[in-house]
């Protein structure tokens, strides 16, 4: 005890350390805490939103079951007439001109389609009034259009349904998509065979690929080599799916046609190709990732009993990282599953349902692109395409999910692919 | 043995299932140098963050008991332990100034306590870097990146941080284990001129380095405390066999 | 047997080799041919002047202002909330607690979500729901937001970029030692206060990089802005947030399918083309060079 210890002493007290609110400390903390809640939010609020507007999809062809036609259809088919015509009326016929036609007759296709390119402004300020008064018309819109839909030839061109209550679930199973003609037929068959056709084309070409080219980068690159690889592939993932598919529609496209010698110009085929080149990146970084996480005892012990280098990175390595390139696969097929730009210009937009991979095809996710700007909102076309949108969204839902369950954390940046 | 300023009652610590530390009884005196010696993992740095609180950091601790501080129970609920921390200062093993410049790294103390006068301030980074015997050494260079400094005089620079806030304890945790013999020197030198005005606790690996420093030895076993007492006791004739063993270098 | 493994194993090293240099030469054959497509074409005047005679001469100003503005305005939008969340992520939340797995969750998937969902989500969320809520509120009724404009193209744009800045801002963070927190911690510094001086100037590279990789990202997308906002042809600048916009990748598309002379304007569609992947490849390149040098300084 010496004499300047006497002094004031306890600063430890109750008093100076009692517990104080700060309020800038709560109100950060909250303000980031409810900043997080956003990223839930936004898939939440993508279902809910995405799912509601196909909502009316569903509700034409109900209501059509209960109520009689009304007789203020009138104006209804007016607004497609001033709207549509050029595209609906054109579209089956060209697209059939294309089947038989060469190579040259695609630009003139594309000048068949291009009052609706030319006018996608007036289009839109067409449909305005619909859109803006929408929640009074929504309902009136509704009857319009369902009879347009519903009293039409409907019925009289597929005598097969039974109930018109089960009218919306068959014809959406249809093998038909003309939603812009007179009588709209919205099948969905043509455009799951299309999106099938393209992704599995595309997957075809990109996985092996890119395993392969994983593989080398992990196993038989030397290390300066394979810091150079990796970013230089991932930079394909930064290419724009605009340029890709602007490289395809121009240069590709033309290239492939020589080479094989096939009549339509842009088809499954190219699309295919094409998306494979923006599924690479993908599928690669998650197995390259996926091959040099395998931990290097494994290795170690196969190259010790004898094995060579390239037996061990396929009997053992590869192996090992099955999960990780299933996974890879997988968000690859996302990735071109849900690609819209390069399935726009390069598949040749025509919703046919043949096999033939020399075909032109239109995609789900191409539907949306193509058709959205020229429809009327809040009509049934215009739910359709949400409904489809719906279906992509689940669907890609779903494969994150199982993905997720392969290669748990690390997953965005890879998606990415940067 | 002179007043106690912190008493530890009981203090066991879980890391989830894991004991780290259990049911340590200690008194540790004001103004004094304690160390804390014994293997490694055997619980003593864990329990040197326990006295300012740091393990609050970690989810799966839990900690029973109680640590007293001039009679008060810093583990009460109603206990702030952004002041509490203010209060015992702590140097940590790698040396971790902030990528800013050796004055910032000073007045970053003061600043979070609310001192903006550029006056006041230039004079406590003054006094604190005095106090921690860097002055000299950069007082020609206060707004150079602290990054730019030797492993030596970053830890000194990060005691002079310490300084900075007017802790009454401050807690080191193997301050010196990553620096030369001449470095090393320097701190422990400067721990003997700091103990005139602080309670030092610190955490070392080096046997020498707690005989030179301290005046108590605190000897941790596997989460347990064995043996407390004067150093020159405990480094000549410990009451228990394996603090004998560790000291000899049977062990550990 | 000896020979045929060898045989194998060149097969296999030949093949996966090969696999690496195709891929590397589409890169290679993608930028030479967009190159030598545009050079022609590309010129200071190119860049700077309003398209004329439809489209068939003149430049692409319009198109590259809209871009800016839209990677602009998605900037302001996404980089605050994604390096908030990235904040939320490695600050605060427990990384065991559900609420933190829910939400990296919902980033991952976010980031997988087809990029013309998010179009359809800005028609059905932002114009027919906010614009025309907002319409019906404040304007009684009359059409000014429910309709596509860059406003909506830009938010709908920052949800689609929202994961990369997240991505790339959490994994700087992480990249600011333990010992910086801690030693702020133990001078008495409150967790927000070392988080804002410490956690943040420590990670600023990353908020960059993220930055930099939303912008690419934003300015290459085109299915999102399909129909929020992008127009084909206006004869003004956008000047306020309810216009719509020209913009450099949906330039593209309409040129090179839906317009009536694609053969003539196709040294423009190259040039356009040129312009869009020197852009997005310049940012990439740089985001790449930035990371790389902070990955090092971890080292």
């Amino acid at each position: 005890m010496n004499s300047d210890q006497a002094k004031p002493a306890y600063i430890f007290t109750a008093e100076s350390l009692r517990k104080k609110f700060r309020f800038s400390e709560f109100f950060a903390e909250k303000l980031i805490t409810s900043v997080a809640f956003l990223s839930i939010a936004v898939i939440i609020l993508i279902f809910f939103f995405v799912f509601r507007e196909s909502l009316p999809a569903f509700k034409h062809r109900l209501k059509a079951t209960t109520e009689e036609s009304r007789a203020s259809a009138g104006n209804k088919p007016e607004n497609y007439g001033s709207s549509e015509p050029a595209t609906s009326e054109k579209k089956p016929e060209t697209y059939k001109g294309e089947e038989k036609g060469t190579t040259e007759k695609k630009p003139e296709t594309y000048t068949g389609a291009e009052p609706t390119a030319a006018k996608k402004p007036e289009t839109y300020t067409g449909a305005e009034p619909t859109a803006a008064n929408k929640p009074e018309t929504y309902g009136a819109v509704k009857d319009t259009s369902v009879s347009a839909d519903e009293v039409n030839p409907d019925e009289s061109l597929r005598p097969s349904e039974k109930a018109e209550n089960q009218g919306s679930l068959i014809s959406l199973f249809g093998i038909e998509w003309f939603p812009v003609s007179e009588n709209p037929r919205y099948g969905l068959i043509p455009l799951f065979i299309g999106t099938f056709k393209v992704t599995m084309i595309a997957i075809l070409f990109a996985a092996p690929i890119s395993i392969l080219a994983a593989l080398f980068s992990s196993s038989f690159a030397p290390p300066w080599l394979r810091e150079w690889i990796k970013p230089a592939i991932e930079l394909l993932a930064g290419f724009p799916s605009v340029v890709i598919g602007f490289f395809a529609l121009m240069v590709m496209a033309t290239f492939l046609q020589n080479m094989f010698g096939y009549v339509t110009r842009l088809n499954s085929f190219v699309g295919g190709i094409a998306m494979a080149l923006a599924s690479i990146p993908v599928i690669f970084t998650i197995t390259e990732d996926a091959l040099t996480a395998i931990p290097a005892t494994y290795k170690e012990a196969s190259l010790a009993l004898g094995a060579s280098k390239w037996q061990t990175a396929v009997f053992v390595t590869l192996p090992a990282a099955t999960p990780g390139i299933f996974a890879a696969v997988l968000l690859g097929v996302g990735r071109v599953f849900g690609e819209t730009m390069i399935a726009l210009m390069a598949t040749g937009n025509a919703a046919l349902s043949g096999l033939n991979p020399f075909e032109s095809v239109r995609t789900l996710a191409a539907t949306i692109g193509a058709e959205m700007a020229e429809v009327v909102f809040g009509d049934m076309h215009y739910g359709i395409l949400f409904l489809i949108g719906s279906l992509l969204f689940i669907f890609n839902f779903s494969i994150n999910a199982i993905a997720e369950f392969y290669i748990k954390g690390k997953l965005v940046r890879k998606i990415q692919g940067r | 043995m002179k007043e106690a300023k912190i008493i530890t009652r009981d203090l066991t610590l879980h890391y989830g299932q894991k004991m780290a530390l259990n049911s340590i009884n200690i008194q540790i005196p004001e103004k004094e140098v304690t160390a804390f010696i014994g293997p490694s993992g055997c619980g003593k740095s864990t329990f040197l963050r326990c006295l300012n609180r740091m393990n609050d950091l970690i989810p799966s601790v839990k900690i029973k008991g109680e640590i007293v501080i001039d009679g008060l129970n810093i583990y009460q609920k109603k206990i702030d332990v952004v002041n509490l921390r203010k209060k015992i200062g702590m140097v940590f093993q790698k040396s971790n100034p902030f990528a800013k410049s050796i004055f910032e790294n000073i007045a970053y103390g003061p600043r979070i306590n609310g001192h903006n006068n550029m006056h006041k301030l230039k004079e406590i980074v003054e006094t604190s870097l005095k106090n921690a015997a860097i002055w000299d050494e950069v007082k020609d260079r206060l707004h150079d990146s602290a990054l730019g400094l030797s492993g030596g005089q970053q830890q000194r620079l990060c005691i002079a941080r310490t300084l900075a806030v007017e802790p009454e304890i401050i807690l080191m945790d193997e301050p010196a284990s990553a620096l030369d013999p001449i470095s090393t020197g320097k701190i422990e030198e400067l721990i003997f001129e700091l103990k005139k005005k602080y309670t030092i606790v610190i955490v070392t690996h080096n046997m020498q380095q707690a005989a030179r420093v301290s005046d108590y030895t605190a000897f941790f076993y596997l989460g347990e405390l064995i043996e407390h007492g004067k150093t020159r006791k405990i480094f000549t004739t410990p009451d228990i066999k394996q603090t004998e063993e560790y000291i000899t270098g049977r062990f550990g | 047997m000896r020979l045929k493994n060898k045989i194998i194993g060149g097969a296999i090293t030949v093949s996966s080799a090969l696999s690496v240099i195709l891929i590397i030469a589409v890169i290679v054959i993608i930028l030479v041919v967009t190159i030598i497509g545009g050079k022609d074409k590309l010129s200071w005047e190119f860049l700077t002047s309003f398209p004329r005679e439809g489209m068939m001469e003149g430049g692409i100003f319009p198109a590259i202002y809209g871009t800016a503005l839209l990677v602009i305005i998605m900037s302001i939008a996404a980089v605050p909330f994604g390096a908030i969340t990235a904040i939320y992520l490695s600050e605060y939340a427990h990384e065991k607690s559900w609420l933190a797995q829910t939400i990296r969750f919902a980033v991952r998937t976010l980031a997988t979500v087809p990029s013309i969902i998010f179009g359809l989500f800005g028609l059905g969320f932002f114009i027919q729901f906010v614009g025309a809520g907002m319409d019906n509120w404040f304007l009684g009724g009359q059409l000014k937001w429910a309709q596509p404009n860059i406003l909506w193209a830009s938010l709908t744009m920052a949800l689609l970029t929202l994961p990369v800045v997240i991505v790339s801002v959490e994994e700087a963070i992480r990249t600011v030692p333990r010992e910086l927190r801690e030693a702020s911690l133990a001078l008495g510094a409150t967790k927000w206060q070392t988080i804002w001086k410490v956690v943040i100037p420590g990670s600023i590279s990353g908020i960059m990089t993220g930055t930099i990789l939303a912008v690419s990202r934003g300015a290459g997308e085109v299915a999102p802005i399909l129909f929020t906002g992008a127009a084909y042809s206006l004869a003004t600048l956008p000047t306020s947030l309810s216009d719509q916009f020209m913009n450099l990748g949906y330039h593209i598309y309409v040129m090179s399918t839906q317009s009536s002379n694609v053969d003539q304007t196709l040294p423009i569609q190259f040039a356009t083309t040129l312009v869009l992947l020197m852009l997005t490849f310049t940012l990439n390149l740089t985001a790449v060079l930035i990371r790389s040098r902070l990955r090092r300084r971890v080292k």
